[in-house]
């Protein structure tokens, strides 16, 4: 690891200054960040300690039934929040399929959603990397693609994003509060994370200095409770990335989706909202059939890239099962243990 | 060089350390305190695993600057001063929770936080996904599951000691 000043600011503003700085980075929990430092991915001359900022830790519901999440909250303390987890048990779900305990008891809110992608090229600081090194090319195109994006990737990159707490935010309208030298702004969550295009090393609509202050779920969001659920596909069954997962919450009344939310993740280089497979979904009855329409839609767009097909069937049977799993209702216990994808289906054979 | 202030296993300490240096590193290189180990030295592998303010955590991926002002407590300070084991490591003893050792300080701060943060009884599935950032080469994890299982008992003052 390169040697770095270490600054903990006591204030919002001076976090900002010193944020501003070129070579300088946010620390929050680390997760993720010290990782990249140990292998020399990232190599940050100063870190700003974001962990003592007051006023950042708070889980508070908003006066019309929303959330205000601090973006110091750890990621343990939000999804074993009881009125949280009752309210957003998709979201909830999610944050306990992501890592481990000890990781979740560090990782933060902000921290999740700023993690950098687990292509193991980016890792490789022997290996092009377009994200990396602005410019360098993609040893990703030309190498093992298995985990490539499926959608919304360029000729410069094809890897995904990798949490597993942003697919439902994505799915459930959430807000990023955003503080900078300017003052405060909000961006939709969905228009957070950028695809890569001809600038994968942006990943965000973050500036240089500006840092998330917290990410807030509408009230609309809660009427979701009773039918919501997070699936994750991995490559052996915990502590795993995501291959592929899924979102799926529904409103349900009289036998009839009134309305219904579908995001994925691991497939793009942010969270995927599905929001043409949510159509399909509207005022049908759940079943199925209808599942199975729905994650076709929300695949319609996807192009496999060397030899990952494979991930777009996979992603349509995630999509369909977690929209059956959210149909059969929010289990009883919350937080619940991560759905398996390998359980049966309520109601219907393995699909 | 920045100068930490933390609390280890009951006993204040001031030391200095680079910007760079992990909590793992002073517990280990400053203060000698070589229980808990390092496997992978990425985070997966759990076995740097010791609590922070009550919490367990990776001491791999832990700043030893973002310790400061914090109460650490590794596996050396977990027993009694008389030697009386803590029950989750009496309950590694009686159930045969280990083999080579490595990963077993690691192993064991994690079972003690993940059974004080479930008062409910949790069954063979809920341990087996609380203990997920702990690998152990040897075990095939059975035994470790029984010790954690049997150790909630205690530890909830649902049953005794094992002798």
């Amino acid at each position: 690891m390169n040697l770095f000043e270490y600054v903990r600011p006591a204030s919002l503003a001076e976090a900002i200054a010193a944020g501003a700085a070129p070579g300088a980075a946010f620390l929050a929990g680390g997760t993720n960040l010290l990782d990249l430092m140990k292998g020399g991915i990232a190599r940050p001359s100063r870190l700003v300690d974001l962990t003592r900022l007051p006023g950042l830790g708070a889980i508070e519901r908003g006066p019309e039934g929303g959330v205000r999440i601090g973006a110091l909250v750890r990621n343990a303390d939000l999804a074993h929040d009881p009125d949280f987890a009752q309210r957003f048990p998709a979201v909830a779900e999610a944050l306990l399929s992501g890592a481990s305990a000890q990781l979740r008891n560090a990782a933060t809110v902000g921290g999740n959603l700023m993690q950098r992608t687990r292509c193991a090229y980016f890792y490789d600081p022997a290996s092009a990397c377009n994200k990396r090194d602005a410019g360098a090319g993609c040893a990703a195109r030309g190498g093992e693609r298995r985990l490539a994006a499926v959608l919304g990737a360029s000729e410069q990159c094809i890897a995904t994003h990798a949490s597993d707490f942003c697919v439902p935010l994505a799915a459930l309208d959430a807000v990023v509060e955003i503080a900078g030298a300017a003052g405060t702004r909000e961006v939709a969550l969905e228009d957070f994370h950028l695809l890569p295009g001809a600038t994968p090393e942006r990943e965000s609509v973050l500036a240089p200095g500006e840092l998330i202050l917290a990410v807030r779920l509408p009230a609309a969001a809660a009427a979701f409770a009773r039918h919501a659920r997070y699936l994750k596909l991995r490559e052996r069954t915990s502590y795993a990335f995501a291959v592929v997962s899924a979102a799926a919450a529904l409103r349900i009344e009289a036998g009839a989706i009134v309305e219904g939310r579908i995001a994925l993740g691991g497939v793009a280089a942010k969270p995927w909202r599905a929001r043409g497979a949510e159509a399909v979904l509207s005022g049908q009855k759940p079943e199925r059939a209808l599942f199975r329409r729905a994650a076709e839609a929300a695949l319609a767009e996807a192009r496999p890239v060397g030899d990952n097909g494979f991930k777009i069937e996979l992603a349509r049977r995630i999509v369909a099962r977690a929209l059956a799993l959210a149909a059969a209702g929010t289990p009883a216990r919350l937080p619940a243990l991560p759905a398996s994808p390998f359980a049966p289906v309520p109601g219907g054979p393995h699909g | 060089m920045p100068q930490v202030s933390l609390t280890v296993n009951g006993k204040r300490h001031t030391v200095e350390v680079e910007t760079r240096t992990l909590l793992v590193e002073l517990l280990r290189e400053k203060l000698g305190l070589t229980g808990t180990h390092v496997g992978c030295d990425t985070s997966q592998c759990g076995a740097c695993v010791v609590h922070v303010d009550g919490t367990s955590v990776k001491s791999c991926t832990f700043l030893a600057v973002q310790a400061d002002g914090a109460s650490v407590t590794t596996i050396e300070g977990l027993a009694a001063a008389d030697g009386t084991l803590h029950p989750m490591q009496a309950a590694f003893r009686e159930h045969h929770a280990l083999q080579c050792g490595f990963c077993t300080p690691g192993m064991v701060m994690s079972a003690i936080d993940l059974v004080n943060s479930h008062k409910e009884r949790m069954s063979e599935a809920e341990i087996r996904h609380g203990l997920e950032g702990n690998l152990c080469r040897c075990t095939g994890y059975h035994n470790i599951v029984k010790a954690v299982a049997a150790a909630q008992e205690v530890m909830h003052g649902r049953a005794q000691a094992a002798e």
